[in-house]
């Protein structure tokens, strides 16, 4: 399991345990019953094999994605981030440093925070996927967006998806208990290099003192 | 026809000057201190917040074009080699792989690590990974320094065959005085070698662009870059074709700080040509590790110092040698400013090592950061052994008269004299409180022109090719519009980061705002004057008899027009005019922008964990459009400064050459957790430069930030810090010495 800074676990399986797997048997069967669902077709050329192998070529599988399910293909080492982003154009989570440091992938899987980076896509299948697309729009922006835009909580804004990501979160855990500390170690698992710190906790901290950003 | 408009500039309630400049006919008036702004000067939400924060703003990175294939390239990751086979058949032939072009040949030397050897195009991004995997390159590897100091040591392999490692550049000798009679004659004088670290820009957006053939042999490319216009130009060579088939989109940028000037770099080039080739889109991202190694870092520096004073306390000589490495290119030695503090006698030479690493590029605030670091450590060391207060001995030797207003702001907001007289204090955790000098000289620059567009709705629209680079250049272009048109910043759209509009500057030396800024200012004003015309022809009167009160027209028998108003009288197609920037006015308040921090830290003399609680940053940028954005400016350039102080370093394995932490959990940045309280007052004065009285203010900021640290740790344990970044290890070490 991948630990955040903060001590919160990512997702269920993570990119590492598997990776450090032997190949597809390995990965399967860490797998276990999310790879039934995905047994019929295991890639052109490579039919699915009696114990429901899947890959190593594209497989078809069904994510749920801000309460609408999507379909797509793709190999089962693709990372969930790669799969929003260039299989479904959810362009919002971006890819810095692609293993788990930087917090920049921030997607909610099932309510929690994890990095889009270090989790494959097809691990999470029947999950619900929550992206910062589905958080807010420009036009009905959540709490904790209309307070990054009102304190500057941004500057090039490339870590700032991520960064809303895990704060949207601390404000729905934590509601208006939410002090300075809290946000610190809410966020401690993002970076960001043009250095909007401060502005993200004044922000962070008026959203959760909202009623809406309880 | 010229006319001569005089008027006062400087700050407002401060110093100040008189000044006369001559404007076009046409041109608007300046604005000068006491000018009563109604938009510039409060505080405007960046007007692209929402779309950032709600993840909609499309990046480079973003870009998914239809049929678009990925391109990236095999690097070689030893320091100095040369190629001795090159076997791609296997990957030319692995599925989806759509091109392989060999980059270096046998016999090719290969002088940094990160250096792109083949090329390959694939239709994912998987596929690619496996065919890079699939290629075979063999290397006869040959030893090459990677450090400063082994770089210009004795008999050490050249970077360059045809010249010494160690070079003093065109600029690298300053003498003025006579320093060693000055030294001589001195009352007191301090030496000592202060040693900075490579730091490498980390933006978190990577280097690359996406290519895009659109037919009849043009391209749109979409590239993260500081510089739309030098984008295009470098890749419309590398086509070979004319820079007007061409165009550059950068509507978002994440991050450069300088990293990003220049135009393409080889793998943008390897991208363009499988695009031709293919007739497809490219894209071509760099990866984290290729991000460190080859898009550019700050160079290293070593740096022998010796200050001297007379009895009075006033600085009488500076000598200084410094030596850096800019990896395979030149401007290695960063150095001391000799422009804040009154030196009247000085000698420095500055030389910069080659070496086999990837090579410099500006870094904001190219070589201050670290000449800073020693210069006020020096200056600190000096007052010390005088027994004179360091913020006494700074007031005393600093004749820049807003930096004097500064000095005493900072002190006061930090609680300086207190500070300096409770602490280090007793017990194992010790406290310091210390402060370095800012300097910057950015006026803007250039003849930009921005077009506007006004509809018979009362819609605007304010286009130019400039970049916004997260400084919020497309805010501050929207404030000085709507100041001109009584308009909310809100209500003006603002298409920039396009090569299909006017030319616009590159985003570097923080020239962005003053460069644009005052174009943008002149076209509300065309623009009011436009529709003061078309009001005049309605209420059949002259247009000079219309005046504007900031937010109304009002014209002969008490007729008065709101914006709106007068819109309606524009016809169907439209209203459209621009403004152009004139050269810089001659006399201006100052060319430099000054600036002053103060840090106070928290050293556990233990362990030798480091604290900064806080820092105070006072700087002036000209007339601040946008206070809100500007202060992010700050507290970015201070944690940026805070980060180099204390974490940051890439360091080089020196037998192997490579980045021993070319990741971000390695390579470490600043993060919320150690982030300090950041207090950033901005000293607002009109800099007499331009019509809007803007300058530059990215880079000042970050300046001081590393010295102030050092000073006030060194106040903390007593003993000076001369190696950034300042880790526990140094810490307990320079205690360890000092016992
Ligand atoms: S990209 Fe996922 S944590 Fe950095
Ligand atoms: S705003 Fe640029 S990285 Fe955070």
């Amino acid at each position: 399991m991948t630990q955040r800074p903060d001590g919160r676990e990512e997702g269920g399986f993570s990119r590492r345990t598997l990776l450090k797997g032997a190949g597809a048997t390995a990965a399967a069967g860490a797998l276990g019953g999310a790879v039934e669902a995905l047994a019929q077709d295991a890639g052109p050329g490579l039919p699915a094999n009696a114990s429901g192998i899947a890959g190593p070529g594209p497989v078809p599988m069904t994510l749920r994605v801000n309460g609408g399910e999507r379909k797509l293909d793709v190999e089962p080492r693709r990372t969930l981030l790669d799969a929003l982003r260039g299989d479904l154009d959810l362009t919002g989570a971006k890819r810095v440093c692609d293993r788990g440091t930087c917090g920049a992938c921030t997607i909610w899987l099932d309510g929690e925070p994890v990095y889009a980076c270090m989790v494959l896509a097809i691990e999470a299948v029947g999950s619900e996927i929550t992206t910062i697309e589905g958080l807010g729009t420009p036009d009905a922006p959540h709490p904790v967006q209309t307070a990054f835009r009102k304190y500057d909580a941004l500057q090039c804004g490339f870590c700032t998806p991520g960064f809303v990501m895990s704060c949207a979160w601390a404000t729905k855990t934590h509601g208006a208990e939410l002090d300075d500390a809290g946000v610190r170690a809410s966020t401690c698992g993002n970076l960001c290099r043009c250095g909007t710190y401060p502005h993200v906790i004044a922000a962070t901290l008026e959203a959760a003192a909202s009623e809406e950003g309880k | 026809m010229p006319r001569k408009v005089t008027y006062t500039v400087g700050q407002a309630g401060g110093p100040t000057r008189e000044i006369s400049v001559n404007v076009h006919d046409l041109d608007v008036d300046p604005w000068g201190v006491d000018a009563k702004l109604r938009v510039v000067g409060t505080e405007v939400p960046r007007l692209d917040a929402a779309v950032k924060a709600s993840g909609r703003a499309k990046y480079t990175y973003d870009m998914n074009r239809p049929g678009m294939a990925y391109s990236r390239l095999l690097r070689c990751f030893h320091a100095h080699a040369v190629v001795t086979s090159v076997d791609t058949s296997a990957a030319a032939k692995m599925p989806g792989v759509l091109g392989v072009t060999t980059l270096l040949d046998v016999g090719g030397r290969i002088t940094f690590a990160g250096k792109g050897v083949v090329a390959v195009c694939a239709e994912t991004e998987e596929q690619l990974d496996d065919a890079l995997h699939a290629i075979e390159v063999a290397y006869d590897v040959r030893p090459g320094a990677v450090t400063t100091d082994d770089g210009r040591a004795e008999g050490a392999e050249r970077v360059d065959e045809r010249r010494d490692n160690a070079v003093v550049g065109r600029r690298g000798r300053q003498e003025r005085g006579d320093p060693d009679a000055a030294l001589a004659a001195a009352a007191a004088q301090v030496s000592a070698t202060f040693r900075t670290q490579v730091q490498t820009h980390s933006a978190l957006e990577t280097h690359g662009c996406v290519v895009e053939p659109t037919g009849d042999g043009e391209y749109t490319v979409w590239a993260s870059t500081q510089g739309t216009g030098s984008f295009r130009g470098t890749m419309a060579r590398a086509l070979g074709i004319g820079a007007d088939k061409v165009r550059v989109i950068t509507e978002h940028m994440g991050g450069g700080f300088g990293a990003k000037l220049g135009g393409v770099d080889e793998w943008d080039r390897a991208a363009a040509f499988f695009a031709r080739d293919l007739g497809r889109p490219v894209k071509a991202m760099l990866d984290r590790r290729a991000e460190h190694l080859v898009a550019g870092n700050r160079p290293d520096s070593i740096q022998e110092m010796t200050l001297a004073a007379n009895a009075e306390g006033e600085i009488t000589a500076l000598v200084g040698t410094t030596h850096g490495t800019a990896g395979n290119g030149g401007g290695g030695a960063g150095a001391a400013n000799t422009r804040i503090y009154r030196i009247p006698n000085l000698r420095m030479t500055q030389t910069t090592v080659s070496t086999f690493a990837g090579r410099a590029r500006a870094f904001r605030a190219p070589g201050h950061p670290q000449g800073i670091f020693a210069l006020d450590g020096s200056v600190d060391a000096l007052a010390e052994k005088m027994q004179i207060d360091p913020l006494a001995f700074r007031l005393k030797n600093d004749p820049h008269p807003l930096r004097q207003v500064q000095w005493r702001v900072g002190a006061e907001r930090i609680e300086w004299e207190r500070l300096r007289r409770e602490y280090p204090g007793d017990g194992t955790v010790k406290r310091g409180v210390g402060c370095a000098a800012a300097i910057w000289f950015q006026r803007g620059r250039g003849n930009y022109v921005v077009n506007l567009q006004v509809a018979r709705d009362g819609s605007v629209i304010v286009s130019n090719a400039v970049q916004d680079i997260g400084t919020g250049t497309r805010t501050v272009l929207a404030m000085l519009v709507a100041e001109e048109l009584g308009l909310t910043p809100e209500r003006i759209t603002v298409r920039i980061g396009d090569t299909n509009f006017p030319a616009g500057p590159g985003s570097g030396g923080s020239t962005t705002a003053p460069s644009i800024g005052p174009a943008a200012r002149e076209a509300g004003y065309h623009a009011r004057l436009a529709l003061a015309a078309l009001l005049a022809e309605s209420w059949e009167c002259e247009p000079d008899k219309i005046d504007w009160s900031g937010t109304t027209f009002s014209g002969p028998g008490g007729k008065n027009s709101t914006f709106d108003e007068a819109c309606k009288l524009i016809g169907p197609e439209g209203l459209a005019v621009s403004g152009q920037r004139r050269p810089n006015y001659k006399q201006g308040f100052s060319g430099e922008t000054a600036g002053c921090q103060f840090a106070e830290v928290e050293v556990d003399t233990e362990t030798g964990v480091i604290r900064v609680l806080r820092i105070v940053a006072v700087h002036d940028a000209g007339r601040i459009v946008d206070p809100l954005t500007a202060r992010s400016q700050v507290v970015g350039g201070v944690i940026q400064g805070v980060s180099y102080a204390l974490h940051e370093d890439r360091r080089m394995d020196r037998n192997l050459g490579d980045m021993v932490n070319p990741t971000l959990d390695t390579y470490r940045i600043l993060g919320i957790a150690d982030c300090p309280k950041i207090d950033c007052l901005l000293t607002s004065i009109d800099s007499g430069f331009n019509n809007a009285g803007m300058m530059g203010l990215g880079e000042p900021v970050t300046v001081p930030t590393a010295g102030a640290v050092a000073n006030a740790v060194s106040h903390a344990l007593g003993v000076r810090m001369t190696e950034l970044p300042i880790t526990p290890a140094r810490v307990l070490a320079a205690l360890g010495g000092a016992r």
